[in-house]
């Protein structure tokens, strides 16, 4: 059902071809506006307007979109919610406590407490961020050097208290969504670009 | 007047009541869908396949939502407008004939309440007696939206009349008589027979008056929602307001009916296929009622009053004079 209207230029520029309507000087006299009364009456406006909307019925090119159930692609780009990832292979919190994001925040709305754990890790117990304040800006998965904190794409969010969308535990993935390899790698801000492997070269060292 | 023919009159009654009830609140179904499709649109889609069913939930909302009467209404004549809409519009029906007469069981139907000899006057009449409605309800309403809403009933309902009698006339001359019936068995002959070849400019009169006598979009003044809210129906909640729907909505298919008897040549010969004929035409012309509306925009008062006294009214007067004349020679 997904439909993608072709683009049209609509951009005003030199080439496009714009120019004054041509708009006769409105009748004042009695026989001049009977006239223009006849003109208009039997120019068949009216049966354009009909043929118009009839066919559009005929063609039944229908633009609405169910909404619950069906949705609109969304960009890989699109500033939603945030998600904190998890490392592929441990399973390990991507987040290493830099506080980078919390730095450089600018609504001032991304709080985090970190400890250093039993392995000599840097482990945040408290991450929390107000959406009350967030202006989806993006710059916290931007600034993110380890790729541990995302926007999602999850735009729908009803819920009684708008802190409820970020709990910590909420916005992490889950363990057996990682198992089952159900987290995606994030395409926006901050990300690897596709073969930017092939891009990367050695540090020249020997001069 | 025997007991027969009282019972089948009460039948015939209530099956008319029932019928054009329910297609009134078909008729808001039908109008949803196609202003939906013609705007690329889908309509209601939920409730039941294809949302069938919207008819049954909106009239479930009506009859169950409080009937709120405004403080500073008069309330007798605010409370009873609504009535008169809707049952001037039931009223109208008991001269049309809705079908062909038929034989069931060896007893002989007559799908017309009553076949009075002044058929297409009676109708007329006790259609623009619907004007009461929306002009007390209007009046009545303590609202200014409401006031301007039943001033313009008014002056286009009354200006209207003129017209619808005026265009009418040419034709009855040629007919004779005002019993649709009649009317109906003057063009039994076939296509070639419907007054339409003979009076179009009365045909097409006729129809833009109905526009305005059932406050179709064109002409929809009385309730224009965009400059008057809902006009006289501002004040109005639940079930009344619903009477004042069901109104337009029969008198819709009603007067669709009438131009189709009138001027289409109505069911024909009276056959089956003349009587499905004549729902084809009453179709078409209420899917135009539909079609009119999302295609063209709605007029200025002043422009529909010059409409109908410098344009329409001299045109209707001078097909009078050379049908006249025409008879004459």
């Amino acid at each position: 059902m997904h439909h993608e209207e072709p683009f049209t230029n609509r951009n005003v520029s030199e080439s496009s071809a714009y120019y004054y309507v041509d708009i006769e000087t409105y009748p004042t006299e009695g026989w001049d506006k009977f006239k223009q009364v006849v003109k208009r009456t039997f120019n068949g406006e009216l049966f354009v307007g009909l043929w118009v909307v009839l066919r559009e019925m005929i063609k039944f090119d229908i633009h609405t979109l169910q909404y619950p159930l069906e949705k609109l692609p969304i960009g890989p780009r699109y500033r939603a919610v945030h998600k904190l990832l998890r490392l592929w292979e441990s399973g390990y919190e991507r987040c290493i406590g830099c506080g980078l994001c919390e730095k450089i925040c600018i609504s001032d709305c991304i709080r985090m407490d970190t400890r250093i754990d039993e392995n000599s890790r840097k482990e945040v117990t408290e991450y929390s961020i107000n959406l009350g304040r967030c202006i989806f800006c993006g710059y916290c998965a931007e600034v993110c050097p380890e790729l541990a904190i995302v926007h999602g794409g999850r735009y729908e969010n009803a819920s009684e208290q708008r802190a409820h969308f970020v709990i910590k535990d909420d916005m992490l993935t889950p363990l057996d969504l990682l198992k089952a390899g159900e987290q995606a790698e994030y395409p926006g801000f901050g990300a690897i670009i596709p073969g930017s492997d092939a891009s990367v070269k050695k540090t020249p060292l020997a001069y | 007047m025997d007991v027969a023919f009282i019972i089948e009159t009460i039948v015939k009654i209530v099956v008319i009541l029932l019928i054009f009830s329910a297609l009134a609140g078909l008729g808001t179904y039908f109008e949803r869908k196609v202003l939906a499709f013609m705007q690329r649109r889908l309509g209601p889609m939920h409730v039941g396949p294809f949302g069938l069913l919207q008819v049954a939930a909106d009239g479930i909302k009506l009859f169950t939502k409080e009937d709120i009467i405004p403080q500073n209404v008069v309330k007798p004549i605010f409370k009873i407008a609504p009535v008169i809409t809707a049952a001037t519009a039931f009223m109208a029906s008991a001269a049309i004939p809705f079908w062909p007469q038929f034989t069931v069981f060896g007893y002989t139907v007559h799908p017309i309440v009553a076949d009075i000899n002044v058929g297409i006057l009676y109708v007329l009449g006790v259609m623009a007696i619907g004007l009461y409605g929306p002009l007390l309800g209007g009046m009545a309403s303590a609202n200014k939206w409401s006031l301007i809403s039943a001033a313009r009933s008014a002056a286009i309902f009354i200006s209207y009349e003129v017209i619808s009698g005026l265009s009418l006339l040419a034709p009855l001359m040629m007919v004779g008589s005002l019993s649709l019936i009649d009317i109906n068995n003057y063009q039994a002959g076939g296509i070639g027979n419907w007054i339409v070849w003979s009076q179009p400019v009365a045909f097409i009169l006729f129809w833009i008056a109905a526009f305005a006598e059932t406050g179709r979009t064109p002409f929809h003044l009385v309730a224009n929602d965009h400059e008057i809210i809902d006009g006289f129906g501002t004040e109005y909640s639940g079930m009344r307001w619903g009477l004042f729907f069901i109104g337009e909505y029969a008198n819709m298919f009603f007067i669709s009916f009438v131009i189709a008897i009138i001027f289409l040549g109505g069911f024909g010969d009276g056959t089956i296929a003349g009587a499905i004929q004549l729902l084809l035409k009453v179709a078409f012309f209420f899917f135009f009622f539909l079609w009119t509306r999302a295609a063209w925009p709605d007029v200025r008062p002043d422009q529909l009053m010059w409409l109908c006294w410098k344009v329409l009214m001299p045109i209707a007067v001078i097909n009078i004079v050379i049908t006249g004349i025409v008879m004459m020679f």
